[in-house]
């Protein structure tokens, strides 16, 4: 482009009029951004132009600009100088008042932050009570139901009821056995029994008489653990007598008949 | 550079930004108004109105579309003849009938200290009629090439020259 040309064939006037069309104006906006002494020659006739114009202007008010900011809401910056030179004691209040409220504030804050770990603290312990009030009634409940159905056992008609009684070896014992034939099924009552010694377990002998010939129905290894002393053992056999010996831990092949603790034959009913 | 820096900060409405630009266009714009309307306190009136809308709508202005000061030239003219339409201002205009902006010149006794040492009176006789013309309908009146070219009965191509010419003898007289 020839830049001479282009400035003295009058397009940058009519651009600074505002005559031109919007691609020439893009045109000029291009050519003043690559071209340095385009943009000079916009500049002289844009401020020949608004000398011009201002000629024209009768004096003009010196309050248009003031009411111009006010009609803006603009803030006049030097009376906000000046009241900060000169601090009234609207200031200061306004001051201490928001420092008192920051103060309170924050001492609020500490004191509800306080408050929720205590309280937090609260709702996980009464948690914990209430799980564990919960494992108590569900161990009453299953208490509840085994003692219904002891109950439901001791009253059955079926149930042959043997009373075995204590022998030599410590005459106080006594035990009890619910025999249920149907079911195979023998419930010991061993509230009489003293608490074997440490390695020793009570074992749960069916007696034919006829020869004497014992048969293990097992030893009751949580004699200790067990609170009612209710005890539920298999018994196919055609038992005659039950008896019950002190094993050591794990139970003997044949009875140990020195520690016989108790004994009680089969009423023929 | 100076300028355009101006411009940005007036479009992030800073207020010392828009102070810089009233002080550099507001006389400018007063004349031009001024020169449609015909009476001084409604020029005022227009004028403030117009910056009021700079204000408020800086951001529509776009530099690759044109300069700021033929944006907010614009905007003047636009006020001023929609001032001259309104009712209001039909009933009570007078003045209307001189043609030209060198006809309504202020005389000696309005000058104030902002009109430059240059006296009015060199402007007239310095400027040629046809000058007179074409200035007028170009900056004051917001003709367009065609519309100047149609009112002067004069060839398009003319116009741009003897505008050319015409800004170039401005820029004698109040340049240097």
């Amino acid at each position: 482009m020839d830049i001479k040309t282009y400035i003295e064939s009058g397009i940058l006037e009519l651009y600074v009029a505002g005559a031109l069309s919007d691609l020439e104006n893009r045109e000029v906006y291009n050519a003043m951004l690559k071209h340095p002494e385009i943009l000079h020659e916009v500049l002289n006739i844009e401020a020949a132009v608004v000398k011009l114009t201002a000629q024209v202007s009768p004096s003009t008010s010196k309050q248009i600009y003031a009411s111009i900011k006010k009609a803006l809401g603009l803030t006049d910056e030097d009376t906000k100088v000046m009241s900060l030179n000169t601090p009234s004691k609207n200031t200061n209040w306004l001051s201490y008042t928001g420092w008192a409220a920051a103060v309170f504030l924050a001492v609020g804050l500490l004191w509800t932050l306080n408050k929720n770990a205590s309280l937090n603290t609260k709702v996980s312990t009464i948690t914990t009570d209430k799980e564990f009030l919960e494992i108590q009634i569900e161990d009453v409940h299953s208490d509840l139901a085994d003692t219904k159905k002891l109950l439901n056992v001791v009253r059955d008609e079926n149930l042959i009821n043997i009373t075995l009684d204590g022998q030599a070896v410590y005459p106080e014992a006594y035990a009890k056995v619910y025999w249920d034939k149907s079911e195979a099924t023998v419930y010991l009552d061993l509230e009489g029994l003293p608490k074997p010694p440490k390695g020793k377990v009570y074992q749960i002998w069916s007696l034919t008489l006829n020869p004497l010939s014992p048969t293990s129905l097992g030893t009751i290894d949580d004699f200790n653990d067990n609170t009612n002393k209710i005890f539920e053992l298999q018994n196919n056999n055609a038992s005659q007598a039950f008896g019950i010996t002190l094993e050591p831990a794990g139970g003997s092949k044949t009875p140990t008949m020195e520690q016989l603790y108790t004994l009680g034959v089969v009423s023929d009913t | 550079m100076q300028l355009e820096l101006l411009i940005s900060k007036f479009q992030q409405k800073d207020e010392k930004a828009f102070e810089a630009l009233y002080n550099m266009y507001s006389e400018s714009m007063h004349g031009v108004i001024y020169n449609i309307v015909r009476d001084r306190n409604i020029a005022e009136e227009v004028m403030q109105d117009v910056f009021i809308k700079a204000w408020h709508k800086s951001e529509s202005y776009d530099a690759t579309k044109g300069r700021f000061f033929t944006w907010i030239l614009n905007i003047s003219r636009n006020a001023a003849i929609d001032k001259t339409r309104s009712k209001h201002f039909k009933n009570n205009s007078k003045n209307l009938d001189a043609e030209y902006f060198v006809d309504i010149l202020p005389s000696q006794d309005d000058l104030n200290d902002s009109t430059d040492a240059i006296g009015v009176a060199k402007f007239v006789s310095l400027l040629k009629q046809k000058c007179i013309e074409v200035l007028e309908l170009l900056y004051f009146k917001g003709y367009t090439q065609k519309e100047a070219a149609e009112t002067l009965e004069i060839p398009i191509g003319t116009v741009k020259t003897r505008n050319r010419n015409c800004i170039n003898e401005l820029r004698q007289i109040v340049l240097n």
